[in-house]
């Protein structure tokens, strides 16, 4: 079996904040190979973007995360940060939300791009233009060789995060991670972003993380998808496990609560409840508080991530065993 | 169509779709609405430039139903919400408000109107003044509108009011920023609803929140509008949502209609190529039909509302444009019983 190209190994991330040490992450395992996408979703405060950031060692001052992320056989957690430097912007890269704050207003187009080739690539100005351009070509910006001398603020929204896009694969990276790439877009625009990631991974192999908590994007483009909740992991599988066959009430909890263009209903299947204080997680399973499901025992004992009886593909972190959540699936679509 | 609308509207009014409902006074009638804003331009010698936010847009919206409103940024749809409320002035056009023409009123007549139509904002946070408690913040419209209740009146009808929209009593006097985005989106639906007003405007009044709040907030909206009968004009760009809770929808692009139509015929049998395409692009939660499904790419980028397109400002992006859509804008005609489109493909 070859070496997986990104290998992340119970995870943490903590802050120091005046309330005391808050973990944001807790025990995040997963691996990915090359040409794979792999799906983070999860809520505000799931600690979906704060693992990534850790991985790219883009934490606040008051952050630290813990355990391994091997990329390549190389532990990110433990590097040096001239030895990270070589490798983020390069070989692993990353696209963020909002693609107005993501990309310096005094700079041009041209010389953020061309910063990233003369550092990582050592190439010429000139050489490293061209590049540039043929890259914007690439995610089709019209009359790109002209537009590359424009300014962020110069281009539309969905142009902005196709130079983002653009930019995050000047170096042809092996990893790109994508935090919500399309929740500023719209519709018809996020359509037209989605298929340019997919075309290339395609034509480059590049493996994708893609963070969302758009569950028709994660339909649309993961082969896996790890469902976070309060830190942890609720549930986490192929993508047709965990829309077919969801065995994790909070899993099953976010479809019913997606409202569906094919699905005539009077009400959503809401879940109660706030999303939680990271400050003050429950002792047991960070999701009990608002699980339907939930016994006592859930509160206090943290249920441990095991394979599932019914897939053991499919790992989950739940006391319930898969056929009563299966039941609920029933009741609630019924 | 009322009777009030024919004797009062002197521009030719387009013919909206019966629905059966001749007898039914509508709640608010609009007329070929306008709202320009006037740009300055750029160089040595700036020419005047107008931008036409919204241009030409008409509708009739009827007691208890809910209007929906969808089109992709800048295609005018949170003006159209503004202009209707007078928060911005319309430049020509009609608003109807249970017959009495608003052209031309004056703040006190906009003020008793708005003790019936109240809006709902996208940004809940944003929308609360941080210095006023909970109770100031719902009880504000009541000390506004109903300056003959006294505080203890007021008190109770805040009160009340919270139960109902799923706060806490207990959390009367505590301040905006102790409360979370779908909290804080509960006591702008109190605020709103405090009046017991006839209709409310949200705009994006989900957007900004989590999916499983998200269920919460409309769940909440759909249960708030069958107890008092209230009509809603529901803003988004969210088609999913969008069809959730609307019986019709509006659906907007660069300032015009393209497409006004009943929910289950725009949705099952759209109309408008841009209508079309939109509701291609809406990704599917589900792997299987998400991966396999056909979506009409749109080329290209929308071009500036400053200079829209001639005839219709969809064309250049139209799979199907052909000679005469550069040459004549197309007039929102009906196209069947259950819709009206913006588009020549059907003439």
């Amino acid at each position: 079996m070859n070496q997986k190209l990104i290998e992340i190994d119970d995870l943490t991330v903590k802050f120091n904040t005046p309330d005391g040490e808050v973990t944001a992450v807790n025990g995040l395992s997963f691996a990915l190979e090359r040409g794979q996408t792999f799906g983070i979703v999860g809520e505000s405060g799931s600690g979906k973007s704060q693992s990534m950031l850790a991985l790219m060692g883009l934490l606040a001052a008051n952050g630290r995360a813990g355990g391994r992320a091997l990329f390549n056989g190389d532990d990110l957690l433990a590097m040096p940060p001239a030895r990270l430097n070589r490798i983020r912007g390069n070989r692993i890269a990353m696209i963020f939300q909002d693609p107005m704050t993501s990309l310096n207003p005094y700079l041009t187009v041209e010389r953020q791009m061309t910063e990233v080739l003369e550092l990582h690539k050592g190439l010429t100005r000139k050489s490293a233009l061209s590049l540039a351009i043929q890259t914007l070509e690439q995610v089709r910006i019209p009359d790109a060789a002209r537009r590359i001398r424009m300014y962020p603020h110069e281009f539309s929204g969905g142009m902005r995060q196709r130079i983002m896009i653009a930019m995050a694969l000047l170096c042809q990276p092996d990893l790109l991670i994508a935090d919500e790439p399309t929740t500023a877009l719209d519709v018809t625009v996020q359509a037209q972003t989605m298929a340019l990631l997919r075309e290339l991974q395609r034509d480059f192999g590049t493996a994708i993380i893609l963070i969302t908590h758009d569950l028709g994007v994660v339909a649309g483009l993961c082969d896996e998808v790890m469902v976070l909740y309060g830190g942890r992991i609720m549930e986490q599988g192929s993508a047709e496990s965990i829309f077919y066959r969801p065995s994790h009430p909070y899993t099953l909890g976010l479809l019913g609560a997606v409202p569906k263009l094919d699905h005539e209903g009077e009400r959503l299947v809401a879940i109660p409840g706030v999303p939680p204080n990271m400050a003050r997680l429950p002792a047991g399973c960070p999701f009990s508080e608002r699980c339907s499901m939930a016994s006592e025992r859930c509160a206090n004992e943290r249920p441990p991530l095991v394979a599932a009886s019914h897939d053991a593909a499919v790992l989950r972190a739940c006391h319930r065993d898969v056929a009563e959540v299966g039941q609920q699936k029933e009741v609630a679509l019924s | 169509m009322s009777t009030v609308m024919n004797e009062r509207s002197s521009a030719p009014t387009p013919a909206l779709p019966q629905r059966g409902r001749k007898e039914q006074q509508a709640l608010l009638s609009v007329r070929d609405l306008h709202v320009h804003f006037k740009v300055r331009g750029e160089g040595f010698f700036p020419e005047k430039r107008v931008l036409k936010a919204v241009n030409g847009v008409s509708f009739d919206l009827y007691p208890g139903e809910t209007l929906g409103i969808v089109g992709e940024s800048g295609c005018g749809k949170s003006t159209l919400a503004r202009a209707l409320l007078n928060l911005l002035p319309a430049t020509t056009g009609q608003v109807v408000w249970l017959g009495q023409d608003m052209s031309g009123a004056s703040g006190a007549d906009w003020q008793a109107v708005r003790k019936n139509v109240q809006m709902v904002f996208q940004d809940p946070l944003a929308s609360l003044n941080p210095r006023m408690n909970v109770s100031q913040i719902i009880g504000e419209p009541l000390r506004t509108h109903r300056p003959e209740l006294s505080a203890s009146e007021v008190l109770a009808r805040v009160k009340a009011m919270m139960v109902r929209v799923g706060l806490n009593e207990a959390q009367l006097y505590r301040y905006p920023h102790e409360f979370s985005g779908g909290q804080c989106q509960r006591i702008g639906i109190a605020r709103a609803l405090i009046l017991e007003p006839r209709l409310i405007v949200c705009d994006e009044p989900v957007s900004a929140l989590d999916v499983s709040i998200q269920a919460q907030i409309i769940n909440l909206l759909k249960d708030l509008q069958k107890q008092m009968h209230l009509a809603l004009i529901f803003i988004a760009h969210d088609l999913a949502v969008v069809k959730h809770v609307s019986q019709r929808i509006l659906v907007m692009y660069l300032g015009r209609v393209m497409e006004l139509a009943d929910k289950h015929e725009l949705y099952a049998n759209p109309k408008h190529p841009y209508t079309r395409a939109l509701l291609s692009a809406v990704p599917i939660p589900d792997p299987k039909l998400e991966r396999g499904k056909q979506i009409q790419m749109l080329s290209g980028d929308l071009p500036s509302p400053l200079r829209p397109p001639t005839g219709c400002v969809f064309r250049t992006r139209c799979p199907h444009a052909f000679e005469r859509c550069a040459s004549e804008a197309p007039p929102l005609e009906p196209v069947n019983e259950h819709s009206q489109a913006a588009c020549w493909l059907y003439r």
